[in-house]
């Protein structure tokens, strides 16, 4: 009899023999029991739903919510509203006269070059066009500009007889939008209001590249992890556990301590070339830092402690008899350890890989110093796009749209291995 | 290498092709870790070996930028910045994981797997997206560029690895004990300290340490939520390679180099001890 049906039994005989009352007593208890178990989690839960998991929801609002127009120009986007942008006919005087007022009031508050930043993004080529109109609007009197605004913004620059600049005044206007995943996926509303592909394919390509440099690694931390960790996991145990420390070692050492040994190691005047030179191998130094194989190359270094770490735990568990018994039975030593060793890695293979490749692929500081143009990942446009563009609503959607990625691994990851086997050290 | 006899030829070639493969790929993970140390000792100011070192001129080497450190307050701001953001940290972590750990590890623990996959969220989401909605989220309510932000922000990250450690020296943790210990009437707190933190203290102090290292090794979030104030050693080095590059960053690699080496033993030492205690030998 197994053991569940032995428990099965129990609880049988256990519900003939307690009265009702004992069972409600009962109940009660177990109640208590998950109320306390579920006290000793509830700080932490809280904790991490404030300090984590509301940062990460405000992230995805980002990628929708973009008020920044609305607020610049809220009486224009009013006057907007009655226009139809599906026509060719621009809006009447009466709403340039309103915008005509709205911009020269942001010219005085030092605000127009950030109206022209913004709606430039919809209509690239738009943001010099406000400027100037903006620093002629500046010297001119309110009063004036209420009654001939429509005029003198005519006469200013011949880009705001065309429809498009309102157009896009318009779409950017809108304070929740799926504009930034259109650009985070190079797609665009084109007049009609139909989503279109953009002309120059630039997100798509760099989640492409990322997918690429995060692959190349992860098959490259496979490749180099998978016979040290076998000689590891065959080894006599005082050899293994003394060579781990050089796997340890690296793990525990600082991000930033690796990735400058890898500067000095390939700069144009580095370690490598130094030693290429003096014997003889080249004369001119070859060029490895600031390129994509310079990311690719320290991130490996970076990342095989946690590809080592699982397959070795894995190989570890693995009887070295079968292998031999294969052997014996009379296989080649190659297909034995094809079709007999490594479909028992696959577990640690597994884990490894796509620990590897889920860190790799969000990863930003080793690219951004050591990758040059060519080497940058997802991440660092995403950075990009926060501190020097100031694109936060493209950010947040770039974010977004990687960090489902990651979910679905993450979630696959459970899947295969489960979060709660994961080990560390 | 000693062979059984009826190893073949090409066995014996296969296992020294293993062995040596395996040490390439050791050197691999070492030497750049190696390297910076004689580097960090160039009396010149770059980040390569000169003539001198190479024919071991003592005039090549010296100490200066090791100096350089001590001498620079934006050095020493951020070591004890590091240090203090760091301990902060740890210490939220540690006691918010330590109890989250010893509730999820219960069996009754309703919606269990669902929470210990939220809870150990921060550790999979790539800290570009951690920092960026940190960014967002801090800014509103005050928190960028103050301690209490970057401390709250480093204990988020810090506390899945406090989770795992915990969980894992509770995993052959007997329940009886804590219930013999109530039933013999002990309050619950002198329980805890007395009968459950004895034998989960290894994987507390590890996953402290872990959580410590996040921290002081931690550079995006800090790049995004702390001001000039809370810079730290990582987002100094950070700053310097970017910038302008010279050997103090070399020199400030070497002594964290030696600092995770005393980490490392710590962890082996605890992780020994860890598992003498859950066989029951102690």
């Amino acid at each position: 009899m197994s053991q569940s049906d032995l428990s099965m039994n129990n609880n049988m005989e256990v519900r003939s023999v307690l009265t009702a009352e004992e069972m409600a007593q009962s109940r009660k208890m177990q109640r208590r029991r998950k109320v306390i178990a579920f006290a000793f989690v509830t700080p932490l839960l809280l904790f991490v739903l404030i300090a984590f998991i509301a940062p990460i929801g405000t992230m995805l609002y980002r990628s929708v919510y973009h008020p920044t127009v609305a607020q610049l120009i809220p009486d224009t986007l009013d006057a907007l509203s009655g226009w139809d942008e599906t026509t060719d006919i621009r809006p009447d005087d009466a709403v340039l006269n309103r915008f005509s007022v709205e911009l020269k009031q942001l010219a005085m508050t030092r605000k127009s070059g950030k109206l022209g930043e913004e709606i430039n993004r919809a209509m690239p080529g738009t943001s010099s066009v406000i400027k100037s109109t903006a620093r002629k609007f500046k010297k001119l009197d309110t009063e004036l500009l209420r009654n001939e605004g429509a005029t003198r913004l005519l006469a200013s620059k011949p880009q705001w007889k065309e429809v498009e600049i309102w157009r896009a005044m318009k779409a950017s206007g809108a304070v929740f939008t799926s504009s930034s995943y259109l650009t985070a996926l190079d797609l665009d509303r084109n007049a009609a209001g139909e989503i279109v592909a953009r002309d120059t394919q630039v997100y798509i390509q760099l989640y492409l590249k990322s997918l690429k440099i995060a692959l190349m690694i992860t098959f490259l931390t496979a490749v180099i992890g998978f016979p040290l960790s076998y000689y590891l996991a065959t080894a006599s145990p005082k050899t293994a556990n003394t060579l781990m420390v050089f796997v340890l070692l690296p793990f525990w050492t600082s991000l930033l301590v690796r990735t400058t040994s890898w500067i000095a190691l390939l700069q144009t005047n580095g370690v490598v070339n130094t030693f290429l030179k003096a014997i003889h191998v080249i004369t001119d130094p070859i060029e490895m830092l600031y390129t994509q194989s310079a990311t690719v190359i320290a991130m490996t270094h970076i990342l095989l402690p946690f590809m080592i770490l699982p397959l070795y735990s894995v190989m570890k568990g693995i009887d070295p008899s079968y292998l031999r018994a294969a052997m014996s039975l009379g296989a080649k030593p190659i297909p034995a350890f094809i079709r007999i060793y490594l479909p028992m890695t696959v577990p640690g293979l597994s884990a490894g890989a796509l620990l590897v490749f889920i860190i790799s692929i969000g990863y930003y500081i080793t690219p951004a110093l050591v990758g040059g143009t060519d080497g940058q990942m997802i991440s660092n446009i995403i950075a990009f796009h926060m501190q020097s563009s100031n694109n936060w609503e493209l950010a947040a959607a770039l974010g977004s749209l990687l960090l489902a990625l990651i979910l679905i691994l993450y979630w696959v990851y459970d899947r295969l291995v489960g979060v709660s086997n994961i080990k560390l050290g | 290498m000693k062979f059984p006899k009826y190893f073949s030829i090409w066995q014996k070639i296969g296992m020294h092709g293993l062995r040596l493969t395996a040490w390439a790929v050791l050197a691999f993970l070492m030497i750049p870790i190696l390297v910076i140390i004689p580097l960090s000792f160039n009396a010149e100011p770059y980040f390569t070996f000169t003539e001198g070192m190479l024919t071991f001129d003592p005039d090549a080497y010296s100490l200066k930028w090791y100096a350089e450190i001590f001498n620079d307050d934006k050095w020493m701001l951020a070591i004890k910045n590091s240090f203090f953001i760091g301990a902060c940290a740890t210490l939220i972590a540690t006691v918010l994981g330590t109890f989250a750990a010893i509730g999820l590890s219960n069996p009754v623990m309703p919606f269990q797997r669902a929470i210990m996959a939220m809870l150990l969220s921060p550790m999979i989401v790539p800290l570009i997206i951690t920092a960026a909605g940190m960014y967002f989220f801090y800014t509103q309510l005050g928190l960028s560029g103050s301690y209490l932000g970057v401390i709250i922000a480093h204990a988020a990250l810090g506390t899945p690895f406090v989770i795992i450690t915990v969980n894992a020296s509770l995993s052959g943790f007997d329940y009886s004990l804590m219930r013999a210990s109530l039933g013999l009437g002990a309050p619950p707190v002198y329980t805890f300290f007395n009968v459950i933190m004895p034998l989960i203290r290894p994987g507390v102090i590890s996953g402290a340490l872990f959580a410590f290292v996040t921290s002081f090794d931690e550079v995006v979030v800090i790049l995004f939520l702390a001001g000039p104030e809370q810079r730290t050693i990582p987002r100094q080095m950070f700053s310097g390679l970017r910038e302008q590059i010279n050997p103090t960053i070399l020199a400030v690699a070497v002594l964290l180099v030696v600092i995770s080496g005393l980490l490392l033993l710590t962890i082996e030492y605890l992780r020994a001890r860890g598992e003498r205690i859950r066989s029951g030998e102690i």
